[in-house]
C-alpha cells in the first residue's frame, strides 16, 4: 500500500503536464486526473486507518540524499480534505471559466497547486518541505494573478514577496538545523534536538517564516487583498487549503519535532496572537462592505482558533484529555477548509450573476439564488460553530481544554469570536432576503451550485455527525 | 580551521540580516526582491560552509545538493516576481 504515496504526487503532476501540452483537451484531462487523485487519497486514508503510518522511499534511495514520503493520520486526513475540496472546486471551475482559453491557462497551474499540496503533506524532511512550500507559493501566486485586473496582479505580487520572505526565513532555520544536527529528517531530528541556542534560533526562524505564510495576526496584512481579488475557485483553495499547509507545518514542528523545546511562554505567545486574530479578523469581517473581503477576514479569524490550541496542548499532560484536544484542533481545521471553500464558491456565483459582491446590494439574492444562499448559510453555521457542524465539536474541545487547564482567557475569546461571527453571517443573510417571489426550482445553476452546497454540507453535517473517525485517525501518530 | 569556519558562518548570518533589513524596510519592489535574493545568498554561504568536514576529506554532498535546489527555486521565484511587475507596469502605462 505504500505505493499510494507516490501516486498522490505523480497523478496530479502528470495531469498538470498533460493539460499544459494538450490545452484543447485540458478539461477532460483534468476531470480524469481529479477523480483519480481523489480515489488515491481515499485509498491512502483507508490504508492508514488499517495499517498505521506508511512510508515510501522514491527510487529506493534512503533518506539523506533520497526523498522519502510518509503519511500518518494527520496527513491522511488533510490529504483527503485537499482531494474533496479540489475535486468539488474543479467541477465548479469548469463552469466558472466559461472561455476555453481561460480554462486552458487555469488547469495546469491548478493541478500543480494540488501536486505541491500533496507533496508537502507527505514530505518527511525539512528540505523537501522547503521545496514544496516554494512550489505551493509559486503556483498559488500565479493562480491569484489570473484575476487579470491591476488589483489582482498587485495583490499577487505582494503575496509572492511575503511568501518568498517566509520561505527564506524557513530555509535559514533549516540550514541552522543541518549545521547543528547533521540531519533534516523529521523523525530523526525529533530524537536528537536538545534545548540549546541553535535549536531555539532555528525553530524561531522557521516559525516566523511559517506564521507569515499562514497569515497569523498581525502578519495577515497580505491575505485579504490576495484572497479577495483572486478568481472564486482560486480564493476557495487559497483560504481552505494553502494557508492550512503552512499551519500544518507549524503543528508538526511544535507538537512532534521540537516538542521538548517548546516552553509555556512560547506557546502563550501563539495563543495571544491567535486571540488577536480572532477578534481583529471577525471585527473587520463585520465592518466590510464586500462579501469576498468578509470571507477573507473570516479566514484570518478562523486561523486564530487553531492557534489557541497551542497553549492548551502545552499545559495538558499526555493522555485522553490531550488526545481529545488534538482531535478538536484537527476537526476545526477540516471544518473550516470545507466551509470556507464552499463559501467562496457560493460568493463567486453571486458575483458572476449580480456583477458585484456588495453586501448592502444583495437584496433578493435569497429568492434568485436560493441554493447559493443556502450554501452561504450552511457555511455560516460552520464559521459560527453552531451544532451540528464540525466546528461545534472543535470549539467544544477548545473550551473543555481551557476549563481543564484553567486558561479562562481563551473561553472569553472563543465566545466573543463566535458572537462576532454570528453577527457577520446574519448581516449577510439579512441583506440577502428581498420581496421577490420564490422561484419554482431552488437549484438554478446546477454545475456551480452543487459543489458549494456539498462542501458546506460536508462541514456542517459530514464532519459534525460523523466526525468520530478523526479522533481515531489522530491516534496514528508520526 | 575552526576560526575560518566560524568566519564564514558569521558572514553568512550577517548577509542574511542585511538582506532581511532591505526586504522589510524598503518600499520599492526591486529593492525588496534584491534583498530577498541577498538573504538567500547568505543562507547558501552558511550551507556551503557546513559541508566542510576537515582538510583532505570530501565535503558533505547533502548541503551542496540543497544549495543547488535553493538556487533553482530562488531564480524561478525572482523570474515570476519580475514577470508580474512587468505586467503591472504595462497595465499602469496603458491607463
Amino acid at each position: 500500500m505504500a505505493e499510494t504515496l507516490i501516486w498522490l504526487v505523480a497523478v496530479p503532476l502528470a495531469g498538470a503536464v498533460a493539460a499544459l501540452l494538450l490545452p484543447r483537451q485540458s478539461t477532460p484531462i483534468v476531470s480524469v486526473t481529479a477523480v483519480a487523485a481523489s480515489l488515491v487519497a481515499g485509498t491512502l486514508l483507508y490504508a492508514v486507518s488499517e495499517q498505521g503510518r506508511l512510508s515510501y522511499e522514491i527510487g529506493g534511495w534512503s533518506a539523506g540524499l533520497g526523498i522519502s514520503l510518509r503519511a500518518d493520520g494527520l496527513s491522511a486526513l488533510l490529504l483527503m480534505m485537499t482531494a474533496l475540496v479540489a475535486l468539488a472546486t474543479s467541477v465548479y471551475a469548469a463552469a466558472y471559466f466559461n472561455k476555453a482559453a481561460d480554462r486552458a491557462r487555469f488547469w495546469p497551474l491548478w493541478l500543480l497547486l494540488w501536486t505541491s499540496l500533496n507533496a508537502l503533506l507527505l514530505s518527511g524532511d525539512l528540505f523537501n518541505l522547503y521545496v514544496t512550500l516554494e512550489l505551493l507559493g509559486l503556483s498559488a501566486v500565479a493562480l491569484a494573478s489570473l484575476g487579470g485586473k491591476t488589483a489582482a496582479v498587485q495583490a499577487a505580487l505582494r503575496y509572492l514577496l511575503v511568501g518568498l520572505l517566509g520561505s527564506m526565513m524557513f530555509l535559514a532555520g533549516v540550514s541552522l538545523i543541518y549545521a547543528g544536527y547533521g540531519t533534516l529528517d523529521l523523525s530523526t531530528l525529533a530524537g536528537v534536538v536538545a534545548a540549546e541556542p541553535v535549536a531555539w534560533t532555528a525553530l524561531a526562524l522557521m516559525t516566523a517564516g511559517l506564521l507569515l505564510k499562514t497569515a497569523l495576526f498581525p502578519l495577515h496584512f497580505w491575505l485579504p487583498p490576495a484572497h479577495a481579488s483572486a478568481p472564486a475557485p482560486v480564493s476557495a483553495v487559497l483560504s481552505a487549503l494553502v494557508v492550512k499547509a503552512a499551519f500544518y507545518l507549524v503543528l508538526r514542528l511544535w507538537l512532534d519535532v521540537f516538542a521538548d523545546l517548546v516552553t509555556p511562554a512560547a506557546a502563550n505567545v501563539l495563543g495571544i496572537l491567535g486571540a488577536g486574530a480572532i477578534i481583529w479578523g471577525s471585527w473587520r469581517a463585520l465592518r466590510t462592505e464586500r462579501l469576498k473581503v468578509l470571507a477573507a477576514y473570516s479566514t484570518v479569524a478562523q486561523l486564530g482558533y487553531l492557534f489557541l490550541f497551542f497553549p492548551l496542548l502545552q499545559a495538558l499532560p499526555p493522555g485522553p484529555a490531550r488526545d481529545s484536544a488534538v482531535g478538536g484542533l484537527v476537526i476545526l481545521a477540516l471544518t473550516h477548509g470545507f466551509a470556507k471553500a464552499g463559501l467562496f464558491l457560493a460568493i463567486g456565483i453571486i458575483q458572476q450573476r449580480c456583477g458585484h459582491d456588495n453586501i448592502r446590494e444583495l437584496d433578493g439574492t435569497a429568492q434568485r439564488l436560493p441554493a447559493t444562499t443556502f450554501a452561504i448559510a450552511l457555511g455560516g453555521v460552520a464559521l459560527i460553530g453552531l451544532p451540528p457542524s464540525g466546528a461545534f465539536l472543535g470549539k467544544w474541545q477548545l473550551i473543555a481544554a481551557s476549563f481543564a487547564t484553567g486558561q479562562w482567557l481563551w473561553i472569553l475569546v472563543t465566545i466573543a469570536g463566535s458572537l462576532l461571527a454570528a453577527a457577520y453571517v446574519f448581516r449577510v443573510l439579512g441583506h440577502a432576503f428581498g420581496h421577490q417571489p420564490y422561484p419554482q426550482r431552488p437549484v438554478t445553476m446546477a454545475r456551480e451550485e452543487w459543489p458549494a452546497l456539498i462542501l458546506t454540507a460536508m462541514a456542517v453535517l459530514g464532519l459534525g455527525l460523523a466526525g468520530a473517525p478523526v479522533w481515531d485517525l489522530m491516534e496514528i501518530g508520526a | 580551521m575552526l576560526t575560518a569556519h566560524w568566519l564564514y558562518v558569521m558572514t553568512g548570518c550577517l548577509i542574511v540580516a542585511l538582506g532581511l533589513r532591505t526586504a522589510l524596510l524598503h518600499t520599492l519592489l526591486l529593492h525588496r526582491l534584491i534583498g530577498i535574493n541577498v538573504m538567500g545568498a547568505g543562507v547558501f554561504l552558511v550551507l556551503i560552509t557546513v559541508a566542510y568536514r576537515g582538510p583532505g576529506l570530501a565535503p558533505d554532498p547533502v548541503p551542496h545538493a540543497l544549495v543547488l535546489t535553493g538556487i533553482v527555486v530562488a531564480v524561478s521565484a525572482t523570474a515570476l516576481a519580475l514577470a508580474l511587475a512587468r505586467r503591472l507596469t504595462a497595465e499602469q502605462d496603458h491607463g
